[in-house]
């Protein structure tokens, strides 16, 4: 028996096509056989029909970077509350980080993880492999084995591998198997015992401060290998405006390079962390005012591919201390789109622009079938109010950890149904009372 | 009691009544306070300064209250300071050394803010090595909070202390200039005493290695130099910051005979600011590293002075914060 689902008065922005228009798309078995623009398409019979009338219609979210604590801290997040937040969210596919306990670097544990995901969570659940074992940076995993496994990509998550060396066995094996190298940028002599930017501000704080070098200049290092080996690398996340300029650079040169930027550095600014509020302690650290205008140029002219949550779930007994004693890390599956809309609505970033950061960027460079609007893409669609007001409620929150930095913020645009595999996974209106 | 109260009247002239309300209930940080607030803690220290001279060193306007001296960190001077200005008020005075591990030290942090606000005290002197650990522990308790240091952030009571001797030596403190030598950058005692002296309008100074000045410090001295006898030019007071031996090892100075080359504080270098200067240290010093012993012990020093208003600030704190009558 076949599903059959008709979307019908949408705005359909679809940023891999470029489109912008009214229409309409009809969902077969969770897979989109007919995306019709500036006219509509007649109700086949048996269908399910969802009114979208001022709704936008677009791709779900593809989130490159979440932490999750299962397996090993399944209190602060499991792939099942993880799966609720990303689909209150709008996010239909997240890479799952390898920084778990064990560690993923193992094809046994990718293969565990993706038959767990499918049991327990609502969205696509797509892990990413340790390219160091237990992400000690010190000897490669089984690649090969790992990508048989189903492992999107390679990464030591919020580690960052400091031997050149090791850097450029990893890239040139990886190479051998088409597989993207995304890397967490810090030089950790640099970045030594440092917990935010390093500036007045800190001084001021009497914390240590991260210089913007311990960024650059592994970045520059990685882009000089990648360009050596011919590696596809991600440079994981950056934060400020030299960065910025090193990828533009290397760009015209390699176009195997892209990079992803934290939806907290695009969002905030070190000046948010106030009186030592921990939840503004992040392992790429806010930075100045300066450097958040620079990443969202970067964002427009292209330098910046991606734009991620980098969803990290942290739980009050690690969050309630002292600043520099404080874990890092924030949540944001459930604010990455609205808080991204913020740069739409201050007109900084054209809204194709910032979807296609959030889903055929990340498909492009995941190689996914996902993350746009053609025959033949799976289901994979959220519908949202561009302009629907919400403040964000800690006790609303999905996600198992608390640790939101964008706390009583107020956020317009909201997600009213998401569709993984033509299922609709979360609507809006039968839960919005009392929670938003 | 009659008596004492009697000798109290006379030997002070007045009471702590006589200032109007403090209106702080903690002592955080010198970045909260305004210009007036830190002027009446000063005048009130003054008053303070003859009860520890008197022979009996009583004054006891804090009688029935509780204060507790919480130290993560050790320390001699500051914890026992605390302790003498508590008891010369006639507090009941309570010390806890927490020794934690780095791994649960936070844990620690809360776990004993919480246990303590339940013995109900008055007042928590509190010492923590991480910057912000006792703004923290002070949204925890129900009690006044008073920093005595925390991590490289601030230490109030020493820029209190410090902004009173000078103040006695000088007899003003607007409109002159102070030197601070040495571990700019890991010192609480420098951006409280930036902070202090800045909103009292003093041309302030910082002297340091290039390794040991934090970033954007530009912003909060008036005037920043890497050599000694530049900055001391003219100064009417210098300032010099014990430097960690663990910092002399080649990570951040290669040695204390250089460091001490450099930016030890000898007669010579003395010479280069105002013949009157007065040379002062927070404590604990080391002799031959930051500081020739002839200088520490010599007639520009104002040192074992900085120890007795100490005691005299922190009894003036303690009294602003808990005035008598005041239910905490």
């Amino acid at each position: 028996m076949s599903s059959v689902l008709l979307i019908k008065n949408a705005r359909i922005v679809d940023p891999a096509s470029g489109m912008d228009s009214p229409g309409a798309v009809l969902v077969r078995d969770g897979v989109i056989a007919e995306a019709a623009y500036g006219q509509t398409i007649a109700t086949p019979e048996g269908a399910q029909v969802i009114d979208a009338r001022g709704l936008i219609l677009s791709p779900g979210l593809i989130d490159m970077r979440v932490f999750t604590g299962e397996p090993g801290k399944e209190y602060r997040e499991t792939l099942q509350s993880a799966g609720e937040a990303a689909a209150a969210g709008g996010v239909t596919s997240f890479v799952m980080m390898p920084d778990t306990a064990p560690v993923v670097d193992d094809g046994a544990l990718v293969d565990f993880l993706i038959r767990r995901a499918k049991a327990t969570s609502k969205v696509n659940v797509l892990p990413a492999a340790a390219m160091t074992k237990g992400l000690a940076g010190q000897e490669i995993t089984e690649f090969g084995l790992l990508q048989e496994a189903g492992a999107v990509c390679l990464t030591d998550g919020r580690h960052s591998v400091q031997s050149s060396s090791m850097l450029r066995t990893i890239m040139s094996y990886a190479a051998n198997y088409g597989l993207t190298v995304v890397h967490h940028l810090s030089d950790d002599g640099l970045t030594s015992d440092g917990v935010m930017n390093e500036g007045l501000f800190a001084t001021v704080l009497g914390l240590k401060g991260i210089p913007r070098e311990a960024e650059t200049i592994p970045l520059a290092r990685d882009l000089q290998l990648a360009a050596l080996t011919g590696v596809r690398y991600h440079a994981a996340q950056i934060s400020c405006a030299a960065s910025v300029e090193l990828l533009a650079a290397a760009k015209k040169r390699n176009r195997n390079v892209t990079a992803g930027v934290s939806i907290n550095n695009l969002a905030l600014n070190e000046n948010d962390i106030g009186r030592y509020r921990t939840f503004f302690k992040l392992s790429t650290p806010l930075r100045s005012e300066d450097d958040r205008q620079a990443v969202i140029e970067g964002l427009r002219s292209g330098a910046i591919d991606t734009i991620h949550s980098d969803h990290d779930p942290q739980d009050t007994e690690v969050k309630r201390q002292p600043f520099a004693e404080a874990s890092d890390g924030a949540i944001g599956l459930e604010t990455l789109l609205a808080a991204a809309l913020r740069l739409v609505h201050s007109g900084q970033v054209e809204l194709l622009a910032v979807l296609r950061a959030m889903t055929s960027r990340p498909a492009e460079i995941l190689g996914l079938a996902a993350g746009r609007i053609a025959p033949g893409a799976p289901a994979d669609l959220i519908l949202f109010d561009l302009d629907y007001p919400w403040q964000v409620n800690e006790k609303a929150i999905r996600s198992r950890s608390r640790n939101t930095s964008f706390e009583g913020a107020r956020l317009a645009g909201k997600v009213m149904y998401t569709l993984v595999g033509g299922q609709i996974v979360y609507t809006h209106s039968e839960e919005n009372q009392g929670r938003d | 009691m009659g008596e004492t109260r009697a000798m109290t009247s006379n030997t002070l002239g007045a009471s702590s009544g006589d200032f109007p309300p403090f209106r702080q209930k903690h002592l955080l940080s010198i970045a909260d306070l305004q210009q007036h607030e830190i002027i009446d803690l000063l005048d009130r220290a003054e008053r303070m300064v003859p009860v520890s001279r008197q022979e009996r060193k009583s004054h006891p306007t804090l009688s029935g209250k509780t204060q507790i001296n919480l130290f993560f960190e050790p320390s001699t001077r500051t914890q026992g300071s605390f302790e003498i200005a508590g008891k010369r008020l006639g507090a009941l005075v309570m010390n806890m050394s927490v020794k934690s591990s780095s791994v649960s030290k936070g844990e620690t942090l809360i776990d004993t803010a919480a246990t303590l606000n339940a013995m109900r005290p008055d007042v928590i002197v509190v010492r923590h090595s991480a910057a912000g650990a006792v703004e923290l522990l002070s949204q925890k308790v129900g009690c006044s909070v008073i920093n005595a240091g925390d991590g490289a952030h601030e230490h109030p009571t020493q820029a209190l202390l410090d902004a009173l001797t000078i103040r006695n030596h000088k007899g003003r403190i607007s409109g002159l200039t102070v030197a601070i030598c040495g571990d700019i950058a890991n010192s609480r005692v420098v951006r409280s005493n930036l902070l202090l002296l800045g909103a009292l309008n003093v041309r302030t100074r910082v002297i340091a290695p290039r390794n040991l000045l934090p970033a954007g410090i530009e912003q909060l001295a008036t005037e920043v130099f890497t050599d000694m006898r530049a900055g001391l030019k003219d100064v009417d007071v210098v300032m010099m910051l014990r430097l960690q031996h663990e910092r002399a090892n080649g990570k951040m100075i290669p040695s204390v005979r250089e460091y001490y080359r450099f930016y030890g504080l000898d007669a010579e270098k003395l010479s280069h600011a105002k013949p009157d200067a007065i040379v002062m240290h927070p404590g604990p010093m080391n002799r031959g590293v930051e500081i020739d012993p002839a200088i520490a012990d010599g007639p520009a020093s104002v040192i074992t002075d900085q120890v007795e208003m100490g005691v005299a600030v922190r009894m003036a704190v303690l009294d602003a914060l808990l005035p008598a009558g005041r239910e905490s």
